[in-house]
């Protein structure tokens, strides 16, 4: 920090400059950490998958903001983003490649999204420019809103089976085969039910209405 | 809903994730689609009878290697193209340089030859150019199924390499049939056909893989 503030009496280009180096330094220090609880949340470690999402919705969440206010879009509306594309990164984490860095491939997801969201929105129909992996880590919000998404509403719109499935095992927090034995469901079944629970909870988000 | 809670809901029984399952579904979309346009040749038009000889066994040597490195190239590109941010731009020239030499070579056999319509024509260009769309359709839709259980971003490209495995499986398995041993022939319709089904497949792509 003393080294920044002498910079800046020599001038402002140097200091942004250094700004940048130190938010690249950043980058290079959050994404370890990333990956490494992206893989162990792969082998099943249930903790370093929540704290991989709550680290990546913090960053998601600067970054759809800065984007929408780039579009002239309303910030509110972030929160269904970053949601959206926490579905997408549980729900597709089987497309990450291990021996690659995890940032780009979550800033892949984000860009996809944003772009599909401007098109369902009909904003905008220019392409968003590919910038950085990096742009997805320079930002970071903590404030949370409450989303689009309403649980209650998505539980009374699947099959009784799917309902049940996602009611045991993601709310109630019971084992596939405890979910299995109460429901009277293959475990198999179970699998796939939550995973088409989990899947309509992202059309959900992407064929309601904009506000 | 708060984001929170939608992580607590992702992160409760956190599977774990087996690698190598998009390859495999993928080459199973290949094996299983290419093993359906041969039986499909071999119920509608039937393989070749007579008995290869020197030159013969040459074009069609030509025609299975050239196909086939196709199917290989498209199959390696689709592994890249069915995750976010992999791009594999240096593949797609190898295909794009694969084309021209096939077309270049065609050219300069039109150039040294006297009877022209029958080496463009050749004396089944019917049955070809309805052949390989046909053979490929089946190949398409297992493609296109295994490639929506991935998350790719250019949907357009991934379309288009879909389509041109597709074709390319449909070209190998017309190949056991075609009669035609003419290098502009191969060219114009084998080459001409599988560009159409990489152009369809590059024009219902972001419909077909939109996830």
């Amino acid at each position: 920090m003393a080294a920044i503030r002498k910079v800046h009496r020599r001038g402002r280009f140097k200091c942004n400059q250094l700004r940048r180096i130190a938010e690249l330094m950043d980058v290079r220090s959050i994404e370890p950490e990333l990956r490494s609880l992206m893989v162990a949340g792969l082998e099943g470690d249930a903790a370093a998958h929540k704290m991989l999402l709550e680290k990546l919705s913090v960053q998601l969440r600067g970054y759809f903001k800065a984007q929408l206010g780039r579009y002239g879009r309303d910030p509110v509306e972030a929160e269904d983003l970053v949601q959206e594309v926490l579905i997408a990164v549980h729900t597709r984490r089987h497309t990450y490649d291990r021996s690659q860095l995890l940032t780009p491939w979550v800033y892949a997801i984000a860009r996809y999204k944003f772009s599909d969201y401007l098109r369902r929105s009909k904003i905008s129909r220019t392409d968003v420019p590919i910038e950085d992996a990096e742009a997805l880590t320079a930002y970071n919000d903590s404030a949370q809103v409450e989303s689009n998404l309403d649980l209650d509403k998505l539980l009374a719109g699947i099959s009784p089976k799917t309902r049940q499935a996602i009611q045991y095992v993601k709310l109630e927090g019971l084992s596939v085969s405890e979910a299995a034995a109460r429901s009277g469901m293959s475990e198999s079944a179970v699998k796939v039910a939550v995973h088409r629970g989990l899947k309509a909870l992202a059309t959900m988000i992407t064929k309601k209405e904009p506000r | 809903m708060r984001t929170d809670k939608l992580i607590d809901i992702l992160s409760t029984n956190v599977e774990p994730v087996k690698p190598g399952l998009l390859e495999k579904t993928l080459a199973w979309a290949v094996v299983v689609g290419g093993a359906t346009a041969f039986c499909l040749m071999l119920a509608t038009v039937g393989a070749r009878r007579e008995i290869l000889n020197g030159s013969e066994l040459g074009f069609f040597a030509l025609k299975i290697g050239w196909t086939l490195s196709l199917i290989l190239i498209g199959y390696l590109l689709l592994t890249k193209l069915i995750r976010p941010v992999q791009t594999g731009r240096k593949l797609v020239a190898v295909i794009s340089f694969s084309f021209l030499a096939v077309a270049v070579a065609g050219a300069v056999a039109l150039i040294g030859s006297a009877d022209r319509r029958i080496i463009i024509l050749g004396t089944q260009w019917v049955t070809c150019a309805l052949c390989i769309p046909l053979f490929a359709t089946v190949p398409f839709i297992l493609l296109i199924w295994a490639l929506r259980k991935g998350a790719p971003t250019n949907l357009k490209r991934t379309g288009a390499i879909a389509g041109l495995v597709a074709g390319a499986l449909g070209a190998m398995a017309y190949a056991f049939h075609c009669p035609d041993d003419f290098l502009p022939f191969l060219a114009i319709w084998y080459g001409g056909l599988i560009a159409l089904c990489a152009f369809i497949g590059a024009k219902f792509g972001p419909r077909l893989l939109r996830w």
